[in-house]
């Protein structure tokens, strides 16, 4: 098991993990020792249980953001049987912060995007830390359109804190980009998966994020602003942030009562960063199923459903239209 | 004299965006606070200094060229209603959805709660929310109208402009009208409605893609400010884009980018010039033109 110290709230559970580790690494064990390693299993576990199936939004936040979270590469080979990058904007340049390519799943082909933070300092670097520019958005919709053209189910995976601010993103057309590939999605003429397998950073990850099915991991989020950025904004501070994430109400169990999402994946026992295998044999299993009920639709009703799905989404009040009065 | 800056560019120089999809109202923090100025166009005042070339211009002499500075051609700030009365033909306006109320799904609290901020942005700009929509004739073409107004809790959009827009753009499907939207927004989508708003990004969207599909022509304005997630939305999906001079546009505000590049911003950066430039505008229309360009692009486009 990868054992990542870093989660502040995490850290008894990560004293135990270690503990178990130096055990379970002897070779001949005595009887005690043996013993030993079922408590402290058990031990783990239990405060893995108590610690994940509560989560405050600001702790879900980073576990979201975990470096040892599984990125799309990492589903890519785990979920999927094969992978076909192709780059190619054929306008600017290759943006590594979104990946997109041939893929199969199961007996399914697909047409697959996804933002990539990347593991190495290297990866992070080249990607922006998952911040796409427009040659992302503008590589990614011009696989969507093949994906259309060629009758290849869509799948999106997205993972990013937000597209990139920056002098370049403004100058290609970071605004223009985005709203384009929601307005081509939302007609786009193939099945359509979306999940947020991270961060869903605002606008950045909307940008990929319209389908027919939105799904949701449990301990991602998905939100109109960061919550540093929010804080920032209203409460004058970062320091904020744990109230702002608290405020704006985006963790999975929130999303799915808002009608934002409709599904939630669950994740392994403390978070998916403690085992890609089961995480990504669980989305693989989520994508095959969805792609089996979605490719059974025609594509007109498809459409159609998708429209009236995003259509809904919204709350207001609506008043009995009255003689004017004056107020 | 009063030296009150312009309300819509004093926003826009306080932007502080994390992300794009909210470079934020930081000013509609400020706004709800009982202290702030009352946000009606021009400062009030005799004498008012211009923000463009710190001129100080006769109040009267601006106010009748549609708030516009007489010695720069600087575009001052204009209310969702004076903007109506400046390109709609007088009288013909006919408001929809009015009924549509925000409410507060989050239950939201920052220093505020969001209902009472509503509250307050109700009671001082007289309006229900940031947008106006409607039907009414641009030289006697009738269009279905909608407008934000940036005074509103920084003209973001949450789900009532949204909903409302959505109404409208599908009313205009149906009635095979022209639809005009002019965008004034430096708050992008709504935070204390959160991942709400971000959804009327798509949803806007998506009905304007429909809207597209069965033939409808959009001619989107942008004004001083239009950014986050009303540019990365419907503002940037007109079959013509036309923008007023110098207004703020673009998708991250200035401050975050600074802080992310840590390098100063180019001169101009993100202005409709900028814009132009760039290839993401048709053209940039001053106040005084913008009826009669909307008019002759509906006739070109044979609407
Ligand atoms: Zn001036």
């Amino acid at each position: 098991m990868d054992l990542a110290p870093g989660l502040e709230f995490e850290r008894e559970v990560f004293l135990l993990e270690t503990q178990l580790a130096e055990l379970e690494k002897q070779t001949d064990r005595t009887p005690e020792a043996e013993e030993t390693i079922r408590r402290l299993r058990g031990e783990v576990n239990d405060a893995l249980r108590a610690l994940y199936s509560n989560l405050d939004p600001w702790q879900t936040v980073q576990v979201a953001r975990h470096k040892n979270r599984p990125y799309t590469r990492d589903y890519l080979n785990l979920a999927f049987d094969e992978f076909v990058e192709l780059h190619g904007d054929k306008h600017f340049g290759d943006d590594r912060a979104l990946l997109s390519g041939f893929a199969k799943i199961d007996r399914f082909k697909v047409m697959i995007v996804g933002h990539h933070k990347g593991r190495t300092y290297k990866e992070r670097a080249a990607s922006h830390f998952g911040c796409a520019h427009p040659e992302g958005y503008r590589k990614v919709m011009s696989k969507m359109r093949l994906a259309e053209k060629y009758k290849l189910p869509l799948i999106c995976l997205i993972d990013t804190p937000g597209a990139y601010p920056g002098i370049g993103a403004e100058e290609r057309g970071q605004a223009q980009v985005i709203a384009e590939s929601m307005f081509k999605m939302s007609r786009l003429q193939t099945p359509v998966i979306c999940v947020v397998i991270g961060e869903g950073g605002s606008g950045g990850a909307l940008g990929i994020g319209v389908g027919d099915r939105v799904a949701v991991l449990e301990h991602a989020y998905y939100s109109v602003i960061s919550p540093e950025g929010c804080a920032g904004i209203l409460w004058k501070s970062h320091q904020y942030a744990p109230k702002a994430a608290a405020a704006l109400r985006f963790t999975s169990r929130d999303l799915r009562g808002l009608g934002v999402v409709d599904d939630v994946l669950p994740e392994p026992l403390g978070g998916a960063h403690r085992d890609h295998r089961q995480m990504a044999a669980c989305l693989k299993s989520y994508l095959t199923r969805t792609l089996t009920q979605l490719e059974a639709k025609p594509i007109d009703e498809l459409v159609d459903e998708r429209y009236e799905k995003f259509r809904r989404i919204g709350q207001f009040i609506e008043e009995p239209v009255a003689p004017a009065a004056a107020s | 004299m009063a030296t009150v800056d312009n309300p819509s560019s004093s926003a826009s120089s306080n932007l502080d965006a994390v992300n794009g999809s909210s470079s934020a109202a930081e000013n509609g923090a400020e706004n709800g606070s009982a202290t702030s100025p009352k946000k009606r166009g021009v400062p009030e005042g005799l004498w008012i200094k211009c923000p463009g070339c710190s001129a100080s211009v006769y109040r009267k002499e601006v106010e009748r060229r549609a708030n516009v500075c007489p010695k720069c051609e600087h575009h001052f700030y204009v209310s969702a209603r004076e903007r109506i009365a400046q390109v709609l033909d007088e009288g013909t306006f006919e408001p929809m959805d009015e009924h549509l109320r925000p409410t507060d799904p989050l239950e939201f609290a920052d220093r505020k709660r969001y209902s009472e901020r509503l509250l307050s942005e109700q009671r001082r700009t007289g309006l229900t929310d940031a947008a106006i929509t409607g039907t009414g004739m641009i030289r006697a073409r009738r269009v279905a109208f909608a407008v934000t107004d940036s005074a509103f809790i920084m003209g973001s959009m949450g789900s009532v402009v949204g909903e409302r827009l959505t109404r409208l753009i599908e009313w205009a499907t149906r009635e095979n009208m022209p639809l005009i939207i002019i965008s004034g927004s430096g708050g992008g989508a709504r935070m204390h409605e959160g991942i709400l708003s971000l959804m009327q990004m798509a949803k806007v969207s998506a009905a304007l893609a429909r809207y597209d599909q069965a033939g409808g022509l959009f001619i989107s304005v942008l004004t001083n400010p239009t950014m986050g997630g009303v540019a990365a939305s419907f503002a940037s999906l007109g079959d013509l884009v036309f923008a007023e001079p110098k207004a703020l546009i673009g998708f991250a505000g200035p401050r975050t980018i600074k802080a992310t590049i840590g390098i100063e911003l180019p001169e101009g950066f993100q202005t409709s010039e900028f814009l132009l430039e760039h290839g993401y505008i048709d053209r940039i229309v001053t106040r005084k033109n913008l009826k009669s360009e909307i008019a002759r692009a509906i006739d070109y486009c044979g609407k």
